[in-house]
């Protein structure tokens, strides 16, 4: 459960629409089911009581949502941030993709996501979920309900959850809380011990699965390209068929290098896959070399920082150097 | 669609030994938008260009492709003659045939697989090649000299005497470098001051000079005909201009025990000091190491000697920014450290000596007054023994020392024989080699002199070690002419120090985006057509940076330095490179990423309105190149994720279309 109830966010909405300082929330709704939550903008005080939502499954990070939405009006539209979303937050403000006057940003604390993949392959026929404390009570047509330890079906990214600290917002709903030493190298450690013909077939196997939906570089906060290069005929990349085993690749291969240095690590891709492809393994591998090449680099830790991989100086490592350090074989 | 010709250049056995020319013409002939194609024995000849120009007009060709040597050889031939027969310049492209594939490939049918792949490529290529057209940016009448030693003495003195300003900035308190430390100079044997100190003074009198002593190049911006040099002029704590250089201050600085580097430290100097009698500029400078002033705030003595009031000494480093058109580098050498050869214990006795040193023992402006003394008790040395290669053609695999030959080494020892001998008969002088080598202008008959005329013992073989034992110096050494172990009792053994290029080189190579070799000297941008340019245009190499070289050979790389130097800032414009980046406003994120990587500052943004297909408008930030500026490198392509930076000449999609080919 979240430390912070519905209502107080509600309440904080409210009062910021009456006072005037904004005309529109970014929040969350009920989808078609209680764990189905949406994004959504409300723009009364009405809509807020009826229909906004918080609660374990209000994962969706809403930094990329203010490109568009900064646009539609010039009075301030209200955000909430969980911590994690606030490096997206700044990472989009480095890259000017939006105004940032035009926003009202509210830190809110996070326990920690649930991951509704993870609850799905133990139950099946899910008619709700009831969160209580540290447990999941997941009511089912024939199992009756079947309660979780909360901790077990957290979203990967809030197990190894990097930040409980705020880096951006105007106003603070409970205290903020510190950065934390994760785990979340140990993955890609993992993959690093592997030979390359393991690595490749871990990869094979992962990738193989990709539908080509889109997802991930939709919900991507650092995919806000006006033109993406898959929907663009011109760049040669657009959304081709996968017509060999390589091909499916590519997608990601590409994606990769084009967040790598100002992927903050939200954790997004992986959450919305519905594949279940590990997509973050990709993006963690490459904040892992440019922390080991270049020293700790987090983007979006703050706005106007430059990641070292744009960011040439004379101690830059030699290319040479790079051979043999961080899994690249010689 | 285009009408491509393909020429398939033989270059007589040099790609036909190992393609066959005729499968590949044959090959290509059936590629998209080929109508000619054909080989000939040289296409670079004038009949081979003939032949390009007429297939050019008779076919109504719109593009070529010269399947021939390296771009870098010939392209801007085949260019020309597009050019002159009407078609743009940018037409032209070339498979490079022989350096990336007769040369390396041994038979016949991988060599013309190779090849023809090379060639498919290359018409990819030029079906998406547009016609660009070149601008210009002018060119700042000004040459910036980095090193003050004789190398850039020299070359400072011939682009000044072209009539145009230049600097020289130098780290050490003078200039002069290392041929101010030198006593006499081979194979002439005249006195290094005498004719090194002249040119100082000429530099220090011409107005079209300035020195930037105690100084150094913090960082460099721009491009060739527009560098922006920002130089840090390190505290001196004496003003430059209001010292007279008389002296008085050096003579009764209160701190004496300073170790003078000047004569390496032999012996010892005030805090504040003129390195030599004939320095230039000849002004005082207070080392804040050693000043008692500095470091205490007790003192002044100098300042209260100081007749003109020169002192400061709050005085604090200035960065300054200056703009030149070109950069000659000639930062020099150094001896490399004797840390690594204790063998010949260097560390254990003061009188195993290396041969700069040597040169200071010798010279009259040096520690003991110009007489040889030994260091250790200042008596007469009666046997000296000179030890070749100590640190030069080193195997490959040894930890110590560098693979290649100092050069001058071999002569400056027969010199120190000869004047050793010449002064004082009673000493005997042995000499261990490797090989003795005295190519040059009368070179090995001064060698065959030390030998002939002044007796030295020149032995071929090398020494094993050398031990300090009862103030004599035992020498194990072999002959290998005469197949026996010597022993040596020797007063004075002078080790034969390779050479390496300055420390300060490779950070400034970074700087300058120069390159460099494996030993830290710079790159030429050809070894033997273009050996005083550095790859980077607007870069010239002048004297030791560029390798171990002697005075004559430094002094002749310092003038055609100057001259390619002169040769550049004589043009009003350069025409500039047309593959420049250009950004696609509708699909720019405005991100600042493409201006981040760019090295020559050509990115700017604007707030741009747009007029959306629902006719409302939104203004949006978008990136900007000024093509004068930008230098073409493609940082800004790779950096920019929506693909809306593209360079013209080298967009992605020719790229692409390069690699698709090539993996069809």
């Amino acid at each position: 459960m979240q430390e912070i109830t519905r209502d107080v966010l509600v309440n904080k909405a409210s009062e910021l629409m009456s006072a005037g300082t904004v005309d529109r929330v970014l929040g969350w709704m009920r989808g078609e089911f209680d764990y189905d939550i949406t994004p959504a903008v409300f723009s009364t005080e009405e809509e807020l009581k009826n229909n906004f939502v918080w609660n374990d499954f209000c994962g969706a990070n809403f930094s990329k949502y203010l490109i568009r939405e900064t646009q539609k009006s010039e009075n301030k539209v209200l955000v909430f941030l969980k911590p994690c979303d606030t490096y997206s937050f700044n990472q989009l403000l480095t890259e000017h993709r939006f105004d940032r006057e035009k926003v009202y940003a509210v830190g809110i604390p996070c326990n920690g996501m649930v991951d509704m993949t993870e609850i799905k392959k133990a139950n099946e026929a899910i008619k709700a979920i009831e969160e209580s404390g540290d447990s999941i009570v997941v009511k089912t047509l024939y199992d009756g309900d079947v309660t979780l330890d909360r901790a077990d079906v957290l979203l990967e990214r809030c197990k190894n959850c990097k930040s409980k600290k705020h880096v951006a917002y105007d106003e603070l709903i409970g205290d903020d809380g510190e950065i934390i030493e994760s785990a979340r190298f140990d993955e890609v450690a993992k993959l690093e011990k592997m030979t390359a013909d393991e690595r490749y077939a871990f990869w094979q196997n992962e990738l193989s699965r990709c539908i080509r939906c889109n997802a991930c570089r939709d919900i991507c906060p650092a995919c806000t390209c006006e033109k993406c290069v898959f929907d663009n005929p011109n760049s040669g990349v657009e959304n081709k068929a996968p017509a060999d085993s390589f091909e499916e690749k590519m997608f990601h291969i590409i994606r990769a290098f084009h967040v790598a240095g100002r992927c903050t690590d939200c954790g997004e891709c992986s959450r919305v896959c519905p594949q279940g492809i590990p997509l973050h393994l990709l993006n963690r591998k490459f904040i892992s070399d440019i922390n080991e090449f270049y020293g700790e680099y987090q983007a979006g830790s703050e706005v106007g920082n430059r990641a070292p991989i744009v960011n040439y100086t004379t101690e830059d490592l030699e290319p040479g150097e790079a051979v043999g350090r961080g899994g690249i074989d010689a | 669609m285009q009408r491509i010709g393909v020429f398939v250049c033989h270059c007589g056995t040099n790609i036909a030994g190992t393609v066959d020319v005729k499968a590949v013409a044959e090959a290509l002939k059936f590629e998209p938008g080929v109508v000619v194609s054909t080989d000939y024995q040289y296409m670079c000849s004038q009949a081979g260009q003939e032949m390009i120009k007429e297939a050019i007009i008779e076919n109504k060709l719109t593009g070529i492709v010269v399947c021939s040597c390296s771009p870098r050889m010939h392209e801007a031939t085949f260019r020309k003659t597009a050019a002159a027969a009407g078609l743009n310049p940018y037409m032209v492209e070339i498979a490079n045939i022989r350096e990336q594939c007769s040369w390396v490939h041994k038979d016949i049918p991988t060599g013309t697989e190779k090849a023809i792949i090379l060639g498919k490529a290359a018409i990819a290529k030029v079906n998406l090649n547009a016609p660009l057209t070149p601008g210009e940016s002018p060119v700042t009448k000004r040459a910036l000299v980095i090193g003050g030693g004789i190398a850039g003495i020299q070359t400072a003195l011939d682009i000044a005497d072209a009539g145009f300003p230049v600097d020289i900035v130098e780290t050490k308190p003078t200039i002069g470098g290392k041929m101010a430390q030198l006593d006499k100079t081979f194979p002439t044997l005249d006195c290094a001051a005498c004719i090194l100190t002249p040119k100082m003074v000429d530099v220090a009198t011409n107005d079209k000079i300035r020195i930037f002593s105690y100084s150094e190049v913090s960082e460099v911006n721009g491009f060739v005909g527009n560098f922006d040099v920002t130089i840090k002029r390190r505290a001196r704590y004496v003003k430059e201009d209001i010292c007279t250089g008389c002296g008085l201050c050096t003579e009764k600085c209160p701190q004496k025990k300073v170790p003078n580097e000047f004569n390496l430290n032999m012996d010892n100097r005030r805090a504040i000091y003129i390195p030599f009698a004939q320095a230039v500029p000849k002004v005082a400078t207070i080392d804040p190491e050693s000043c008692t002033m500095l470091k205490t705030g007790k003192c002044g003595v100098c300042s209260k000697v100081c007749t003109v009031g020169a002192i400061d000494y709050n005085a604090k480093d200035e960065f300054i920014t200056e703009k030149y058109g070109a950069i000659v580098v000639a930062t020099g050498f150094n001896p490399i450290s004797m840390d690594k050869f204790d063998e010949y214990a260097y560390s254990q006795s003061k009188d195993v000596i290396t041969s700069l040193e040597l040169e200071r023992l010798m010279n009259a402006a040096g520690p003991t007054g110009g007489t040889l003394l030994r260091p250790s008790d200042g008596e007469h040395p009666h046997t000296i023994v000179f030890v070749q290669c100590v640190g030069s053609r080193c195997d490959s695999c040894a930890e110590k020392g560098k693979e290649y030959c100092s050069k001058i080494c071999c002569m400056y020892t027969a010199k120190h024989a000869m004047l050793i001998r010449d002064k004082y008969p009673d000493t005997d002088v042995y000499v261990f080699y490797i090989d003795v080598r005295t190519p040059g202008k009368n070179f090995d008959e001064f060698y065959r002199r030390a030998v002939e005329e002044y007796g030295v013992h020149y032995i071929k073989g090398m020494v094993g070690k050398v031990s300090p034992e009862g103030g004599k110096l035992k020498v194990r050494a072999s002959d290998l002419i005469d197949g026996k172990q010597l022993n040596i009792d020797a007063d004075l053994v002078v080790l034969a120090a390779a050479i390496e290029p300055d420390k300060s080189a490779r950070p400034l190579a970074t700087m300058l985006t120069a390159s460099m070799d494996t030993n830290d000297f710079f790159t030429e941008a050809h070894p033997k057509l273009r050996p005083v340019e550095s790859p980077t245009a607007g870069v010239y190499l002048s004297g030791t940076c560029q390798g171990p070289k002697d005075i004559p050979e430094t002094v002749s790389q310092a003038g055609a330095a100057a001259s390619m130097v002169i040769a550049l800032l004589c043009k009003d414009k350069l025409t500039g490179n047309p593959c420049v980046a250009h950004s696609d406003e509708m699909m720019c994120n405005g991100c600042s990423t493409c201006e981040k990587v760019c090295p020559y500052g050509a990115i700017t943004y604007i707030d741009k309105e747009f007029r959306m297909p629902d006719r409302t408008t939104k203004v949006r930030r978008v990136a900007q190149v000024n093509e004068a500026v930008c230098q073409g490198c493609g940082a800004c392509t790779v950096a920019c994720m929506s693909g809306a930076m593209d360079l013209k000449g080298f967009t992605n999609k020719q790229i692409f279309a390069e690699v698709d080919a090539i993996c069809k």
